[in-house]
């Protein structure tokens, strides 16, 4: 029997872990629910973020929680214009041809990264990294704690974004009906990078709860990519609540796989879940919505 | 017979497309069933050919239960359907597309064209014979259905709309290829909006209104039935379908 | 027929390469070219002629390679003997995964996930498993023979390289040619049409990736002892899987010599830009996927397509 005292601590820990995970994951998600796109290049953004946030600190001396306000704003435009100059016109409107651009985009980002950063594994050290809160069941590091709130936070603001803002509803119109859409005047080619943006925007919020316990390195997105993917399609394409639920399931099950089956062999249990998922219920956990 | 339908429904969600239908079709016959739009023309096609699963009911097909077999085993049958909107494989030529059908009883790639070629002069495609299926215009798309399909040598087809879409003369010219597949042995079941054609095709006309069967006679009865012409005109949908339908 | 013995004469003169080129750096050219170009007709054939996008080829390619390593280094198999079973073990995984896939119905961006998914278990699998070698990967030794089915020079692994590619090319000059082909091509186009003729698309499709999974098991062995090196990065890492399915892309969808052209102006810009602007690790591949973005935006039939239009050659005419 493993006890309760090793396995309490690997839960809340897949729970701080699976928040950012569902961060990530809302983007990806957000971004499939209105252009019916899959961002084979959200794992390199990603990892984009967290250079930025990492250089943010290493020269200006920026706290990666302070740099919210920065990167969120800088990612979205990034989105915005890739949406609205790459992949919106390389991709001809067909889905494969978008897939492919996608993915053709995540092997220049990755590789440009290489190229200027070298593959370097990058950490910032901040007063608070080794910090630890008392929970009474367990220990956890205040970067986690941290990242844990904010994640869920940012993900209610998000959620409150798409619900009660018009822009929300204007998007949440565009991805029902696109036709639709355009008959009403709306500039959907705008609306579609906008919305690509906000996606894309979750991993600059992502990417600084990330980095203080976390790393950046070139490589790091194909991690996140197969594992959001995994969250997405868990949770059901397209489903806000999916996403965060999804998030906070994979988390627990990758830390209980490390536990359990070890470092290597425990990331195994994501990718069947993914695996079953698409082949059982390909509609995921909560059906299509957004 | 050739085709039995035995209280066969379909519903999506909220809509009943298909309730409680029940006809045969006899071999040989030139049967037409019309309605108006949404009536659930297209579903029941999609039943017959097997792309549907019924939720109630059972088809026969030349005295076999093929309810709930999938579409390519009810096309080696001898049941093959078209589509009311033209599906072509849009990378390949119109000799290829066709071949595809032919390759169900031939396997030679060589005899396969060949087939495909005296397919397309038939149905009067032999000009386009090398040029990529994409390029065919709509009468040209709704000709390789026809073609494709008469191809596989069915012993029924179920022709959806080959005629929408078409110019009077473009009807006019292909009103006599469907007499020819008839003549050739084959059972044809089709849908129409086009009364004119209808009227002069068809040996029996089955008229679907809602999901269900509302009338069923040769095309100069139906087309006096009052539950017909009420059904027309009280959907608004289709008036000179039905102006055309009451002149008979 | 006339396609066929085009095909032939050229690979006949590609024969005497070895003796025309006397400098390593060149045939070593030709056989990456020739490698790449395999791989994509692997990719090309599912991809290309079935309209299955797989984004995890890397799955069949590390089975061929590590089947092959295993057997020769855990229970002693002569590497030649390997190959047979090597490339079945490709086969049979290709069989699983798309008899899952396709039996559940899944297509475009989810067959493209699913796939990735599968590549990435191996991995993991690879990585901890102890016949493999784990993290560290397997080493075959160096014994230079042919009966090792290792040469002392270049021109051994050209030629087979050569074999390899008459392979892949009398593979799709059987697509282009045969009922199989005929409906592959057709459910590529309209599935709900070829069913309707009386193709079984599940069969059609899994036929194409168990063709397609058995040739890149084949690239893997190859790869082996040529390199002679596996860990579970190369061998079910995303870097193969994107090879194998760049060529073809690059060099015309789902036609018979796309993939070699694309792998043949792939390599070309890569020693181009590794003379002009020095070799650095991710430069190549920032151009490789910079040049599947501007090919995907500008030219959709690839250099192939592009050939076509200035030479008027006929579009994919079978038979
Ligand atoms: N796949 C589907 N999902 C949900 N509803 C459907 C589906 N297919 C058809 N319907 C609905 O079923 C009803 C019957 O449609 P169907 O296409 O069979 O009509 P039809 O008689 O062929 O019409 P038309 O003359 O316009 O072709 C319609 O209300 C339609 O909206
Ligand atoms: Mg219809």
């Amino acid at each position: 029997m493993v006890e309760a005292a090793i396995i309490v601590p690997a839960i809340l820990n897949g729970l701080t872990t699976g928040a950012v995970y569902a961060l990530v994951a809302l983007g990806l998600t957000l971004i499939y629910g209105v252009l019916h796109i899959i961002n084979f290049a959200h794992g390199a953004l990603l990892m984009v973020a967290l250079y930025g946030v990492y250089f943010l600190y290493a020269l200006a001396g920026i706290d990666p929680y302070l740099a919210l306000p920065i990167m969120i704003p800088a990612m979205f435009a990034l989105g915005y214009l890739l949406q609205r100059y790459v992949i919106g016109r390389a991709g001809h409107g067909k889905d494969e041809n978008v897939m492919l651009v996608t993915l053709g985009l995540s092997i220049v980002i990755e590789n440009l990264a290489l190229y200027l950063w070298s593959s370097d594994t990058r950490t910032i050290e901040t007063a608070y990294g080794f910090a630890t809160v008392d929970l009474g069941v367990a220990l956890i590091a205040v970067p986690k704690a941290v990242a844990f709130v904010g994640a869920l936070a940012i993900t209610a603001v998000l959620w409150a974004l798409m619900r009660w803002t018009d822009l929300g509803k204007a998007i949440r119109a565009l991805a029902r009906e696109r036709r639709g859409a355009q008959l009403v005047g709306i500039d959907v080619e705008h609306l579609y990078a906008v919305s690509f943006g906000i996606g894309i925007a979750c991993l600059g919020a992502a990417a600084c709860l990330l980095l203080p316990s976390y790393y950046a390195s070139p490589h790091i997105g194909s991690a996140f990519v197969l594992i959001a993917f995994t969250i997405v399609v868990l949770g059901g394409m397209g489903s806000f609540i999916g996403a965060l639920v999804g998030g906070l399931i994979i988390g627990v099950t990758e830390s209980l796989g490390g536990l359990f089956l070890g470092e290597s062999l425990g990331k195994i249990g994501v990718f069947l879940i993914f695996i079953a998922v698409l082949l059982f219920r390909p509609t995921g956990l909560f059906g299509q919505r957004v | 017979m050739m085709l039995t339908l035995d209280h066969i429904a379909k519903r999506f969600g909220g809509v009943q497309a298909v309730s409680d239908v029940t006809f045969a079709v006899a071999r040989g016959e030139i049967v037409a069933l019309i309605g108006p739009n949404g009536a659930g023309k297209t579903t029941l096609f999609s039943l017959i050919a097997g792309f549907l699963a019924p939720d109630a009911g059972a088809i026969r097909f030349e005295d076999r239960d093929v309810t709930g077999l999938p579409p390519h085993r009810i096309a080696a049958l001898g049941l093959v359907r078209t589509f009311q909107t033209a599906q072509p494989f849009e990378r390949l030529t119109v000799a290829q597309n066709i071949a595809v059908g032919a390759h169900l009883h031939l396997a030679s790639r060589g005899a396969a064209l060949r087939r495909g070629a005296e397919i397309a002069e038939r149905v009067g495609l032999g000009k386009w014979l090398h040029r990529p299926s994409r390029e065919l215009t709509v009468a040209g798309r709704k000709r390789l259905e026809l073609g494709r399909a008469l191809a596989t040598e069915p012993h029924l087809v179920l022709l959806d709309e080959v005629m929408a879409g078409l110019n009077p003369t473009e009807i006019d010219a292909i009103v006599p290829t469907i007499f020819a597949i008839r003549d050739s042995g084959i059972t044809v079941l089709l849908t129409e909006h086009v009364m004119r054609a209808v009227m002069r095709l068809s040996d029996r006309v089955l008229v679907l209104n809602n999901g269900r069967l509302i009338a069923q006679g040769k095309p100069a009865d139906v087309a006096t039935d009052p539950a017909v012409i009420e059904a027309y005109l009280g959907r608004g949908v289709a008036p000179p379908a039905a102006r055309e339908l009451a002149r008979g | 027929m006339k396609s066929a013995a085009a095909i032939i004469v050229l690979l006949l003169a590609l024969i005497p390469l070895p003796w025309l080129v006397r400098s390593d750096f060149w045939l070593n050219f030709a056989v990456l070219t020739l490698y790449y170009g395999f791989l994509g007709q692997s990719w090309n054939i599912l991809g290309g002629y079935g309209g299955q996008y797989s984004f995890g080829h890397a799955a069949f390619f590390g089975t061929g390679a590590y089947t092959s390593a295993v057997l020769q280094l855990q229970l002693g198999f002569n590497p030649w003997l390997a190959v047979g079973l090597a490339s079945v073990a490709g086969g049979v995984v290709a069989a699983i995964v798309g008899g899952l896939s396709f039996r559940y119905g899944l297509r475009g961006s989810y067959f493209a996930l699913i796939t990735l998914a599968f590549a990435e278990v191996l991995r993991i699998l690879a990585d901890s498993l102890g016949f493999t070698g784990a993290g560290v990967g397997l080493q075959v030794p160096l014994h230079p023979a042919v009966v090792n089915f290792q040469f002392a020079g270049k021109s051994g692994f050209y030629f087979t390289m050569l074999v390899l590619t008459a392979l892949g090319l009398a593979v799709v000059w059987y697509i282009e040619h045969s009922r199989f082909g005929a409906r592959l091509m057709a459910v590529r186009d309209n599935e709900d049409a070829a069913q309707a003729l009386g193709v079984n698309v599940y069969r059609v499709k899994l036929g194409a990736i168990v063709v397609s999974g058995i040739l890149m098991a084949l690239g893997g062995v190859f790869y082996l002892q040529y390199f002679l090196y596996i860990d579970p990065e190369i061998a079910y890492g995303p870097a193969v899987s994107i090879a194998a399915l760049l060529a073809p892309i690059v060099g015309g969808l789902g036609t018979m010599c796309g993939p070699l052209l694309g792998a043949a102006a792939l390599q070309l810009l890569n020693e181009v830009s590794e003379s002009a602007i020095g070799a650095a690790p991710g430069l190549n591949l920032v151009l490789y996927g910079a040049v599947l973005v501007l090919i995907i935006a500008f030219l959709p039939e690839g250099i192939a397509g592009v050939a076509r239009l200035r030479i008027g050659l006929p579009r994919g005419r079978a038979a």
